[in-house]
């Protein structure tokens, strides 16, 4: 792969960030004037009070929500399938997301009606929930591994993934049997997925926490590249193979489970976006693939935050944009298989 | 035999599985020597125990009982780190590297010898241009390994272990899955990076004729589980390659250094 094709597809993702960035700061259930916009981000104020909180405290944090949340969930993506040495492997697909969703699931319900809203003022209930994804995701990672130690086929750690996501959903429906009606509207709008769940105060939390884990991926590269030979090639290679794994999915876990407990079980960006950053630069070497795959991550889960917004009868769910754009992907790299490199 | 260029020996070496509780003893009271220089080719029958043996000298499974001694020290004591200076592994297991470049595969080979992001200097630079050289395999430097063909793959992983610059390189079933121009020509390589390089080569294989004339020496895993080891002179000599297979009806034919029926 040429220095050159690396360089131009950053270029393009960086400009593709701004651009959506912007387009999703101008558009909205409310129109804002461009130069107002400017006036607002510059300090000096709009003169309307309405339009300066719009922009300051709904349309930025949701930019950097949906930005952040898109880099991670690629980011757990391209761990997993790494990792498990599966292509088809993705935070949503192999339950990590579900597991995350019924830990969640777990605080909002027992704490119920009592929480005032999905994430109350108080700190305490936000961190609670973050501990319930972290504690969930944590849950299916330890599940996968013995089970990967077992089953040998890829494809049957995909439909253990599948059978972690039916087994945690039939929890949820018996939790929410019991549940008061508050806590079960509040899981409900939680399990559509939305970008707009982080409020300024709760940003250094989430914003810190992706980033750390995001510093924490690019470290691994090189094992990362490694594992690529398989075990026993790495191992060969000095690595510790079983330190490496429990290390990458700890990464894996906690982006996932911070990105859930924020914004909901967001699917197909996690597996998709690896893909499409392995596609566009022609490699599977990690020191370019990883900072591609955060790119395109964010590139992607802005696209869905603004064709999200821009329906002018109100908001449309993430969950119900992700499959639009994630599916016929999947279908094209299962289709032309046997044509793209890096399955060969 | 003379033992002054050994570089690795196995003492009382017991390989074989745990299967539940029972341990299954597959071979034992092992005492094999690489040297310096030296291509050995492993031979047995499937089922024998070669690929369980091989997993135990490269240390990818722990052996039941015995050392193996390097420099001094038991390979068995050492960290995973260590240990990739000392053995260079090329397996057959799949690899999921079809996008990266020939030069990117080579390149993983320096990472024993790399900082903690794995970043190449020039040397390391030179030492895979170098080992893909040597390799045969300089042409297809930029090609993607998914469009190589069988052979030029091997090639490419053996230039792997190569840029690894470890003093043994151990190959399971090396020629395996190769056409037999591809066989032949892994087979001189293997041969020429022990007698040129001073590598101590250990592989195993199922094809006995060219390994018969190939190798310096051969270890014979028999049919009732013991090791022979020797020349091929020696071993056909002693008529060991006639313990080789179970199957009556077939005997090895010294005139042309395979087997008839």
């Amino acid at each position: 792969m040429t220095y050159r094709r690396y360089a131009v597809t950053l270029i393009v993702l960086t400009v593709l960030l701004v651009l959506l960035a912007l387009a999703c700061l101008m558009f909205g259930s409310v129109d804002i004037p461009a130069d107002r916009i400017i006036d607002i981000l510059s300090g000096r104020g709009s003169g309307n009070k309405a339009w300066d909180i719009i922009i300051l405290q709904s349309r930025l944090p949701m930019i950097a929500t949906a930005a952040l949340a898109g880099a991670a969930l690629s980011v757990s993506g391209l761990l997993l399938q790494t990792t498990f040495n599966n292509p088809l492997a993705g935070p949503s697909i192999l339950g990590v997301s579900s597991g995350a969703g019924l830990g969640v699931a777990i605080v909002i319900l027992a704490l119920g009606g009592s929480l005032g809203g999905l994430f109350g003022e108080s700190m305490g209930s936000y961190m609670a929930i973050l501990l319930g994804a972290l504690m969930g995701a944590g849950v299916v990672l330890v599940v996968l591994i013995a089970f990967s130690a077992i089953v040998r086929s890829n494809t049957m750690l995909l439909i253990i993934g599948i059978l972690v996501s039916y087994l945690t959903s039939s929890v949820v429906q018996l939790l929410n049997s019991v549940a008061t009606e508050e806590g079960v509207h509040n899981y409900v709008s939680w399990g559509f997925g939305n970008f707009s769940g982080v409020s300024v105060a709760q940003m250094p939390v989430y914003a810190g926490i992706i980033i750390l884990a995001l510093i924490g991926s690019a470290l691994m590269v090189k094992p990362l590249n490694a594992l690529l030979l398989g075990t026993r090639y790495a191992r060969n290679l000095g690595i510790n193979v079983s330190m490496t794994r429990n290390i990458l999915l700890l990464i894996t876990g906690v982006l996932t489970a911070v990105v859930t407990a924020f914004c909901g079980p967001i699917g197909f960006i996690g597996l998709v976006v690896p893909h499409i950053a392995r596609m566009s630069l022609g490699t599977s070497n990690h020191s370019r693939l990883l900072p591609a795959t955060i790119l395109s991550g964010a590139v992607i889960a802005l696209l869905c935050a603004l064709v999200s917004v821009v329906n002018p009868h109100g908001i449309i769910p993430i969950n119900a944009i992700t499959p639009i754009i994630g599916v016929p992907i999947i279908l094209y790299i299962i289709i032309n298989r046997r044509r793209i490199q890096y399955f060969n | 035999m003379n033992h002054d260029n050994a570089i690795y020996s196995t003492h009382n070496l017991a390989v074989g599985y745990r299967n539940g509780k029972n341990t299954v003893t597959l071979l034992s009271g092992l005492n094999l020597t690489l040297e310096k220089g030296k291509l050995v080719a492993l031979l047995g029958q499937n089922g024998a125990g070669k690929s369980t043996l091989l997993r135990a000298l490269t240390c990818d499974e722990r052996p039941l009982e015995g050392t193996i001694e390097v420099g001094g020290k038991n390979l068995l004591d050492m960290s995973q780190k260590q240990r990739s200076h000392i053995i260079g592994l090329v397996s057959t297991e799949r690899i999921q590297a079809g996008a990266l470049t020939v030069t990117e595969l080579v390149g993983l080979g320096r990472q024993p010898h790399t900082g903690f992001l794995g970043r190449l200097d020039r040397e390391d630079h030179e030492i895979v241009r170098q080992s893909m050289e040597d390799a045969g395999i300089i042409g297809k430097a930029s090609e993607y390994v998914s469009s190589l063909s069988d052979g030029e793959r091997q090639k490419a992983m053996i230039a792997r272990a190569l840029a690894q610059e470890t003093p043994i390189i151990i190959l399971d079933e090396p020629t395996a899955f190769l056409d037999v121009a591809s066989r032949i020509e892994t087979m001189r390589l293997l041969q020429t990076l022990a007698h040129e390089r001073g590598k101590a080569v250990l592989l195993s294989s199922h094809d006995i004729s060219q390994s018969l004339m190939l190798a310096d020496e051969l270890w014979l895993i028999t049919t009732d589980r013991q090791v022979l080891t020797g020349t091929t002179q020696q071993l056909v000599a002693d008529g060991a390659m006639n313990r080789l297979f179970e199957n009556r009806s077939i005997h090895f034919n010294p005139q042309i250094l395979d087997y008839s029926f």
